[in-house]
């Protein structure tokens, strides 16, 4: 960590470093193997990963490729492995991270590489589609009512509906990354979220459709999947509970 | 717009499909907790005991065969090295097992997600004093200690 002010630090002043980040690159048109590329740049201590990915792109190599949409943690596009973990790069504060080392950025893993920290999230989508992800109720509620839900019956599954899709759960799944088929947790989680709601009548289809060797059952418990979650969402868990609930035959 | 632009008219290249995937798309370690390395720990043991086991059931069956060849194969086993493979063994199966151990726990026992990491280092904690007990016993046995 090296301090690039040299006049003493007002009190709640923000601190301003160079970092090192050493980002995986690779260009399909270019490249036949990703290569490890350093940038130096300077950061402020209440910058975000994202931020120096965007000074390096603005400043110094505007073919820096990477995704990013809301920048604030919710729209789910800028999941990349830092410093080996799967993290969001619009979560993750440069001050947390020791920048006495270079940090190390690079795409998720286990998902086809496009560009540099861009993978292709079709087979990550394609198995989320699946598991029906969307409220099947041949009911119907009464006119001009909504479906009313106790708040306890609401608690069931409220873990499990605070996914953003980013996939960061998915691509550090040491099965996933071997098992392509593998459904991942992501897709797992979505169905636990309509598998536990009341209002919905397809969880036999989804437990039917999870109890498969590709399914629940791949799941190894490594728990990386609920240390990668951005949102904290207890997957292992909600995957022992869609365990359960197929053990039991009914959610 | 034209079918073919002006461009394309003149230098008819063949076109390729140039978006290809690299070979080799993993990069640093994957940075995993407890529960990651006690799965690497549980498969690699895993993969070890069903060796043993394969050639634990054929040396057995070779005494239906000839038991002189049974005795010459088992005074193969007393040897220092073989002793000492022991060891590797019962630290295997000794893992093996109590990690099995968490993981039916993880499985079955309600709040077995939420004290995966406790258990993990109970795990190692019970394996080491099982170690403990049997290293020193058995490098007794080998070396004539008693």
């Amino acid at each position: 960590m090296t301090l690039v002010t040299d006049a003493p630090a007002e009190v709640g002043a923000v601190q301003a470093y160079t970092a090192t980040l050493i980002i995986r690159r690779f260009d399909p048109d270019v490249d036949a193997e990703p290569y490890w590329q350093d940038f130096d740049v300077e950061v402020y201590s209440t910058d975000r990963v994202l931020d120096a990915l965007h000074k390096i792109k603005w400043e110094q190599d505007g073919s820096l490729t990477f995704r990013r949409s809301c920048a604030h943690g919710i729209c789910g596009s800028d999941a990349m492995r830092i410093n080996g973990k799967n993290r969001l790069a619009c979560k993750t504060l440069i001050k947390d991270l020791d920048i006495s080392k270079p940090i190390y950025v690079e795409a998720i893993k286990g998902l086809p590489l496009e560009k540099d920290l861009i993978v292709d999230m079709e087979p990550f989508f394609e198995s989320y589609r699946s598991i029906n992800p969307f409220l099947m109720a041949t009911s119907k509620p009464e006119k001009g009512k909504e479906r009313v839900q106790s708040v306890v019956a609401r608690e069931r599954f409220d873990d499990t509906t605070k996914c953003i899709l980013c996939a960061a759960c998915t691509s550090s799944c040491p099965v996933f990354w071997t098992d392509g088929q593998y459904f991942g947790p992501a897709a797992i989680v979505n169905a636990h979220r309509f598998i536990f709601d009341d209002r919905d009548e397809g969880a036999q289809v989804r437990l039917d459709i999870l109890n498969d060797k590709e399914g629940v059952w791949r799941c190894r418990t490594t728990f990386n999947c609920s240390e990668a979650c951005p949102r904290g969402i207890q997957v292992t868990q909600a995957i022992a509970e869609v365990k359960q609930a197929i053990l039991r035959g009914k959610p | 717009m034209p079918e073919k632009s002006a461009g394309t008219l003149a230098t008819e290249t063949v076109a390729s499909p140039t978006i290809r995937m690299p070979k080799r798309p993993a990069g640093t370690l994957y940075r995993g907790r407890e529960g990651m390395w006690s799965w690497v720990l549980h498969r690699i043991t895993g993969v070890a005991i069903y060796f043993f086991l394969l050639v634990h059931i054929l040396d057995t069956s070779l005494v239906r065969l000839s038991p002189e060849a049974y005795n010459a194969v088992i005074g193969a086993y007393k040897t220092p090295i073989m002793g000492l493979g022991e060891i590797g063994l019962v630290a295997a199966i000794g893992l093996h097992a109590l990690n099995g151990l968490r993981i039916i726990l993880i499985d079955f026992w309600s709040v077995g997600t939420k004290h995966q990491r406790v258990m993990f280092w109970v795990v190692i904690g019970l394996w080491l004093v099982l170690l403990a007990g049997f290293i020193p016993r058995q490098l007794m046995h080998i070396f004539g200690g008693e």
